[in-house]
């Protein structure tokens, strides 16, 4: 989620290399009277080289890709059904079942999402429509930039000290989805803010020119209009908490569970850190229940990511 | 709007209504100062979150600092906070994590950088379209799963030619690190070369230029300050990077440059003694907080230098 880097996409190019470009540099040994190219076999040869070497560099990626599926999918394929979904965790690997972690990733995922949904769609409304030009407003803005990069342990760091002994919330499904908030609020604030800003602003003038103030432009104009992109981006965001493992994994500690939360005090297990659990045990039966986690969580999050892309894709709007 | 133009005004006489219409409008002044309120504290939790991130590490840092020297927590070569005698020499454990982070940048420069070229000059649009989603599901894939794919896949692939003494090392970590981070270099690498301005390509393919030189020698300097920025910010999530390291490179601090040996890194580190039985309070439990300020102060200033090159070496055509 590092697209914010909204310099990076703006049609910018250095000083140093108009230098370079104004000279381009000429290697045959006489003036081409054809393409060079088609000229020197050297140039040619080295230029199909390199044509194959970017496409290894594509080829390679989506290959690491297919062999993570395809190994995930033969580790796990075998230890995937109902019973799994249904069990709790056990010392043998084949009893073993994420119910505890799969109730515990819903939990947390609502949790978070009633804390950061709220939090940060009203921040990115006050940062874009609000705040005045100001150095503050400025230095918001680049705080937020700045948590966005901050490692997620930091935020397991800061939940630990802060939600768990600090606020003495233990180690309950309340302090993971606080941390959880804490984690996914920068990008919720990036991607509100996105959406917030492609409304145009001739929708604003107009309201404004029958009479309303701020508040009421925003409400009636501004947000109707950018909720769809809201919702993707949150979407996004929130599928980010549910396969992130580190914050939960110092929150919630290697616990086994045999109950599902009843209340936000309860504790609670998510679906990475039963998969770490999993992973880190030598025993080898458990490396098909970890690959048959795995393939639920990638299917919760194939899931969410469609619905994002449906929602962004049903409801784009272009001006 | 909505309010001002009720159906249900009424209509018993001219002064009524105008009554009714201000306090209308009252009511709409009210409703604006209450919720701008809302709004402003809100903007303030993410203010308090980064006050909140600082205080916590420097104040624990600063009661672990009464008992371990920093000159001898930022200079010591042996990090054995758990063993007696405890030692608390920082570096193995930047070492680990710079040299995991290392090998994730160079596969994922070579690749990202390659697939960013690939995209941006040589793709057709149709191409570029089916295959940039699915780099760019590399970089969705939890961090967790990748941890499994390092242990069960790539270690077993390094040790069928690579004398690698125990399952755990550092180059399968690294490699799958990289392959992670990868879509994030072609993709803010590919945006920086997407935006050199086509006279510039066109000018050296009249010259007689083939596709490779055009791509090497005009575009990638030109989009240099992006494709820098990309691999920075790509190189910080390494080194934040936990669930990977703590699976697949080990629990063994090791200032080595070796890429076979097992290591640990910082944040490793962290997840040790967090899921351990560390009483909360004691030195040892101290250690994750000033371990977490380097990397917290290491990969910050990787983002701030990551923005600052875009913006310093830039410049719009």
């Amino acid at each position: 989620m590092e697209h914010h880097q909204a310099p990076l996409g703006s049609a910018r190019v250095t000083s140093p290399i108009a230098a370079s470009v104004t000279r381009p540099r000429y290697s045959g040994p006489t003036p081409p009277s054809g393409s060079a190219a088609t000229r020197s076999p050297w140039r040619r040869w080295r230029d199909r080289f390199f044509f194959l070497l970017f496409f290894a560099s594509v080829a390679i990626g989506i290959l690491g890709l297919a062999a993570l599926v395809i190994d995930v999918l033969t580790d796990g394929l075998g230890a995937l059904d109902f019973s799994f979904i249904n069990s709790y965790p056990s010392r043998h690997p084949g009893e073993s079942g994420i119910r505890a972690a799969l109730f515990g990733t819903i939990w947390i995922t609502l949790g978070t999402a009633a804390f950061a949904i709220p939090i940060g769609v009203a921040t990115a409304i006050y940062l874009e429509e609000f705040a005045p030009d100001h150095w503050a407003t400025r230095l918001v803005q680049l705080n937020i930039a700045n948590l966005a990069g901050v490692p997620s342990i930091i935020y397991g760091i800061l939940g630990l000290a802060l939600f768990v002994q600090a606020l003495s919330l233990d180690r309950s499904v309340l302090a993971g989805s606080l941390t959880m908030t804490l984690l996914i609020l920068p990008i919720v604030i990036i991607v509100s803010q996105e959406a917030i800003k492609a409304v145009p602003n001739e929708f604003r003038d107009a309201a404004f020119a029958l009479g309303a103030n701020r508040w009421q432009v925003v409400k009636m104009v501004v947000l109707p209009q950018a909720i769809p992109g809201i919702m993707s981006g949150i979407i996004l965001a929130l599928s980010r908490a549910v396969g992130e493992a580190a914050p939960m994994l110092m929150i919630s500690s290697l616990v086994f569970l045999t109950f599902i939360p009843t209340s936000p005090g309860d504790r609670f297990t998510v679906l990475p850190v039963q998969i770490f659990n999993w992973v880190s045990l030598p025993q080898p039966g458990f490396q098909a229940v970890a690959s048959a986690g795995i393939i639920v969580l990638l299917a919760v999050l194939l899931s969410m990511n469609s619905v994002a892309i449906w929602i962004r894709n049903r409801y784009q709007k272009r001006y | 709007m909505a309010s001002l133009n009720r159906p249900g005004q009424p209509k018993s006489g001219f002064l009524q209504s105008v009554e009714a219409r201000r306090n209308a409008r009252r009511w709409v002044r009210a409703e604006q100062s209450v919720i701008v309120i809302l709004l402003v504290a809100a903007t303030f939790v993410s203010v308090l979150t980064t006050i909140g991130i600082i205080v916590t590490l420097i104040k624990e840092s600063f009661g672990f600092f009464q008992d371990v020297s920093v000159w001898e927590f930022i200079t010591g070569t042996k990090w054995a906070p758990l063993f007696e005698p405890q030692s608390f020499g920082v570096l193995p454990l930047i070492g680990g994590t710079l040299l995991a982070a290392g090998i994730a940048g160079i596969v994922a420069l070579t690749l990202g950088l390659g697939a960013a070229i690939y995209l941006s000059e040589y793709a057709p649009d149709r191409v570029r379209r089916i295959i940039k989603p699915i780099l760019e599901v590399l970089a969705g894939i939890p961090t967790v799963v990748y941890g499994f794919f390092a242990l069960s896949f790539v270690t077993p692939l390094l040790q069928s030619f690579l004398p690698i003494p125990v399952i755990f090392n550092v180059l399968s970590a690294g490699i799958v690190m990289g392959l992670m981070i990868m879509p994030m270099v072609s993709t803010l690498s590919e945006d920086a070369m997407v935006a050199v301005p086509r006279p510039l390509r066109d000018a050296a393919y009249a010259l007689g230029a083939t596709r490779f030189e055009v791509a090497v020698k005009v575009v990638v300097p030109a989009a240099l300050p992006g494709i820098v920025a990309s691999f920075i910010l790509a190189l910080s999530r390494a080194i934040g990077e936990t669930l990977i390291v703590t699976i697949a490179a080990g629990a063994t601090p090791n200032l080595t440059l070796n890429p076979l040996e097992s290591i640990q890194t910082m944040t490793a580190y962290i997840v040790q003694v967090s899921l351990g039985e560390t009483p909360q309070g004691t030195l040892v439990f101290k250690t994750i907080f000033a371990v977490g300020l380097v990397l917290f102060l290491m990969t910050l200033a990787m983002n701030i230098a990551g923005r600052w090159i875009v913006r310093r070496y830039t410049e719009r055509y």
